[in-house]
């Protein structure tokens, strides 16, 4: 082949003809070193498309989830009178509960209407139209509030509400009246009155500590929604990972690293943990709904169950990281250990795994962050689809009451038709990526720190 | 109460080994008449021993007990169950959980304080309005009680309670006579190092077992539900059908190859993304960049394989979806013109990012098999006055070539089994169509389809997912050992 190409070539042809200096380059030459550009040029292109796209989506992320993190409240002096909520005067709690949310909307109303006359403001909507800026919640929130502390009853109170979802998605710049032209849920006037409570400071955009804190809501309520409930089942998912995966884990590399025999069954173990890794993880989900869900008759949406199908997830990983830093520990430990009288087990136990941990804790973290992430195969056993409204108050409801986990709830508000939840869902991935990072960054940490090289 | 009776007797075993531990440690001190040189293991080592006898098969028998009684229990009262009710249209395990339901609602019932325990055991659906009763401490039951399920649970309920009975009785035994023997033969001569030893080594052998019984049951879990798929439903329909159309009043056509076709397609586009964009920064890595440029630019391209796929599904649905439309739909008001495209979710759309996400996977795992082409081979061409491009085009790339098979391969693994981008990205339609930007649905999304919400493991159309489930299984892992084997006898080649 080289001969064949060679014929072609200038300088293949009898010597003393090759005419020009070695200063001038020829065209050859030239055309030579531009495909080196060329080529050079085309790596340069590669990598930086893969910079521009991380670009792209660390700036969409950031840029429509910070909204998430910032609320439209609207502050209102309710007058909590004594003849609408306790028509008996006797201050019974039993009597009080028979108020239901409806009897607290005309307070609402009220206070709107005393908040126009008071500053002047000038409206053509009815009272009604006023209190449907805020976020339908406002009511209960009103009643649980008079509910727990009846002695208030008569009197005035500032409160702060949350403002509807629309409200809140014209504060920032998503609705706009064009957008609502078909729109049942609010008006143009609506947004006029926005603007004039805006004016006089009644509306105001801050920080929403209830995203981070707070539990989902329904379809209708957007602005109440929150990722904390979800971060509590993602929580008690990663204790059931930890306590399984890492002692699991770490025996199997012992074992497989230290004293497995050389033999076609220990091959196997090896082929089936690197196999495992590569296994498509909405297979672990169907794994997890056929042996825990319909044959152990394990709960439903359980965190426990999540916790099962990622602690296999996570194994695989675990285990390759535990074995390559067995294998760091140089042999000259364990001789010297069984030289002094050890046994083989106790060199291990005593001397070897010791080094090894800080690469066995490094592993494990990186592992508990890809669970942390996974979604798919908790589509399967039911984290999704429902809301997740009650914070668990004790560890076995924790483990075993229906919950989400952080990315099923980011995926429930990518699903639902209100744009007010996709805001949410970009939030959740800030808040997702942060523990992600935090983690990484504790993991780089902990190998700068504590790696040995021997 | 609240701890109920396992609690307690777990509870009592672990106070059992406590002081097994503490009697077996003290007892082979005193056989050695305090000097612990003279024992054959470190006094600890006794402690363990006895721990151990104490606690493991106490234990084990427990956790088997609880798994097997109630399956014994259940055959033993759904043999005395009327065959009429059966027959109904009851399916056994429907009947199964209803009389579970009900025998745990006495249960609650009895400790809430709303029944004697003797009325839970007599009360008769003729008399009294058991599901009303229940219903008041919050136990809520679909339909009325029938008299045959009440009787069934509370068979259940007594058959239970006697089962939990001799558990206590035979744990506890188990427990002591452990312990007892164990604190005995601890003398100076008994080898505990050896026996805790063996017993330690023999725990890691079960962890390491842990991988093989996984893969087991994934195969196992999906290969008997998907038999029980063939049994309803055609085998030919499934391979060799044309139609996807679900139907949950039966009669559906499930036939996984437009589904497959989607699959594939997507995984082709993204391939096509990931590919050229992967080799061509391994190369520029491994063989232009200097060493701050790496240092800087791998981990980087890296953090990209980190991202969970939820937030590539999101920016799918959400960000590269609606601009490929405003570039080829909205007619007029589009950036082309064209009406070429009508929403969001289609194949260009979910491949494009699935690209995204594969990048790293190639680049990284390229980079790695180009640096372990031997730099004499460099040496040679460059030696010979090409240039760096001609030296990479015709000698490392060919060197690394299978290598770099195997990882397109690998990524093509990943991109067949992915699922969050194409749940959110791809669509939901089950069509053969080469137009790219049509919505197209892949195997997994059908996966989460079938198997979210209400599901009836009875039918067809929820079992299809195990059939869509093992197939997806047999497809990645075949790439992934074809992919391990190419990279694996390339590496050789160079050791």
């Amino acid at each position: 082949m080289t001969d064949a190409t060679n014929a072609d070539l200038p300088y293949s042809e009898p010597a003393g003809v090759k005419k020009g200096s070695l200063m001038t380059q020829d065209a050859r030459t030239r055309k030579r070193n531009a495909a080196e550009k060329r080529f050079k040029a085309y790596g340069v292109i590669a990598i930086s498309i893969g910079m521009l796209m991380l670009l792209v989506l660390v700036y969409n992320i950031i840029s429509r989830g910070t909204g998430a993190f910032q609320q439209t409240f609207v502050t209102l002096d309710v007058e909590l009178s004594a003849e609408r909520l306790d028509k008996v005067g006797n201050r019974d709690i039993n009597d009080l509960r028979k108020v239901s949310t409806f009897g607290y909307a005309p307070l609402l109303r009220e206070a709107f209407e005393a908040k126009v006359a008071e500053h002047g403001i000038e409206t053509d909507l009815s009272s009604k139209d006023m209190a449907g800026i805020l976020s339908p919640s406002a009511p209960a929130l009103l009643r649980n509030y008079v509910l727990s502390t009846p002695s208030v009853i008569g009197e005035t109170i500032k409160f702060e509400f949350l403002a509807s979802g629309r409200v809140d998605g014209y504060l920032k710049d998503r609705v706009t009246r064009d957008s609502i032209a078909e729109d049942k849920n609010i008006s143009p006037a609506q947004l006029d009155f926005v603007d004039q409570l805006l004016e006089v400071g009644f509306v105001e955009k801050r920080f929403n500590m209830n995203f981070i804190t707070g539990a989902d809501s329904s379809d209708a309520r957007p602005e109440a929604a929150g990722m904390g409930v979800s971060m509590l089942g993602s929580l008690f998912m990663m204790l059931v990972v930890l306590a399984l995966a890492l002692p699991i884990g770490v025996a199997a590399s012992i074992y497989l690293e230290e004293f497995a025999p050389k033999n076609w069954i220990t091959d196997i173990i090896e082929v089936n943990i690197s196999n495992l890794a590569a296994v498509p993880s909405i297979v672990f989900g169907i794994l997890g709904l056929a042996v825990f869900i319909n044959y152990m008759h394990l709960p439903n949406s359980a965190p426990l169950v999540g916790g099962l199908v990622l602690t296999l997830m996570t194994l695989p990983t675990i285990i390759i990281s535990t074995r390559a830093s067995l294998k760091a520990v140089p042999p000259s430990i364990r001789d010297a250990a069984l030289g002094v009288g050890a046994s083989k087990m106790q060199s291990v136990f005593h001397h070897v795994l010791p080094l090894a941990a800080p690469g066995i804790l490094t592993g494990t973290i990186i592992g508990l962050a890809q669970a942390l992430g996974e979604t798919a195969p908790l589509l399967l056993i039911g984290m999704v689809g429902f809301i997740a409204s009650n914070p668990p108050d004790s560890i076995a409801s924790g483990l075993l009451d229906p919950n989400s986990a952080m990315p099923a709830q980011i995926y429930e508000w990518a699903k639902r038709s209100d744009p007010a939840f996709y805001e949410r869902a970009w939030g959740g991935i800030i808040i997702l990526l942060g523990f992600l990072i935090t983690m990484n960054t504790i993991a780089v940490i902990l190998r700068r720190r504590f790696e040995r090289r021997w | 109460m609240a701890l109920g009776v396992t609690g307690y007797v777990i509870l009592a075993v672990l106070a059992l080994t406590v002081v097994a531990f503490i009697a077996a440690k003290a007892r082979a001190k005193s056989a050695a008449g305090g000097d612990v040189r003279l024992l054959h293991s470190l006094p600890n080592y006794y402690g363990y021993n006895a721990a151990m006898f104490t606690a493991v098969p106490a234990l084990g028998v427990l956790v088997i007990w609880l798994m097997a009684q109630p399956m014994l229990i259940e055959n033993a009262i759904f043999d005395r169950l009327p065959d009429h009710l059966i027959e109904d249209g009851f399916s056994r395990n429907l009947m199964m959980s209803d009389v579970r339901r009900v025998a745990e609602g006495l249960d609650v019932a009895v400790s809430a304080g709303a029944m004697t325990e003797e009325r839970a055991d007599r009360i008769r659906t003729e008399f009294s309005d058991v599901r009303s009763i229940l219903g008041s401490v919050g136990v809520a039951l679909g339909s009325d009680v029938r008299p045959e399920v009440l009787s069934a649970a509370q068979q259940y309920r007594k058959s239970s309670a006697i089962g939990m009975g001799w558990m206590t009785g035979v744990v506890l035994i188990l427990a002591a006579l452990g312990a007892f023997v164990s604190v005995f033969v601890s003398g100076a001569d008994f080898r505990a190092r050896n026996v805790v030893e063996r017993f330690v080594l023999s725990m890691l052998i079960v962890a390491a077992s842990l991988a093989i019984l996984t893969t087991v049951g994934i195969v196992l879990s999906m290969l008997f539900e998907s038999l029980n798929f063939f049994r309803m439903h055609p085998w030919t329909d499934f391979f060799f059908g044309g139609q996807w159309a679900p139907n949950f009043r039966g009669n559906s056509d499930l036939s996984i190859l437009p589904l497959l076709w989607g699959t594939l397609y997507i995984s082709i586009v993204a391939l096509m993304v990931a590919i050229p964009i992967g080799l061509f920064a391994a190369i520029y890595l491994s063989e232009y960049a200097g060493p701050k440029v790496r240092a800087f630019a791998k981990p980087l391209l890296e953090i990209l394989a980190g991202i969970p796929t939820i937030v590539y599904g999101l920016f799918a649905l959400l960000t590269v979806g609606p601009f490929l439309v405003s570039i080829f739909g909205r007619g007029e008001a589009g950036l082309l013109g064209v009406d070429w495209m009508s929403g969001a979710t289609a194949v260009l759309t979910a491949g494009l990012v699935m690209g995204i996400m594969l990048i790293p996977f190639v680049s990284s795992l390229s980079d790695d098999i180009i640096n372990a082409v031997p730099q004499a081979m460099r040496d040679g061409s460059l030696g010979l006055g090409s240039t760096k491009s001609e030296t990479i085009r015709q000698v490392v790339l060919p060197a690394a070539l299978p290598g770099i098979v195997g990882a397109v391969l690998l990524a093509a693994s990943r991109a067949i089994g992915e699922t969050m981008i194409v749940v959110l990205g791809a669509g939901a339609i089950a069509k053969f169509s080469l137009n790219p930007l049509e919505a197209m649905t892949t195997i997994t999304t059908r996966i989460v389809s079938q198997l979210t919400g209400d599901t009836d493991f009875a039918s067809p159309e929820t079992l299809v997912a195990f059939a869509l489930g093992l197939t997806l299984f047999v497809l990645t892992l075949g790439l992934n050992v074809l992919a391990l084997y190419i990279v694996r006898r390339y590496r050789e080649q160079y050791e």
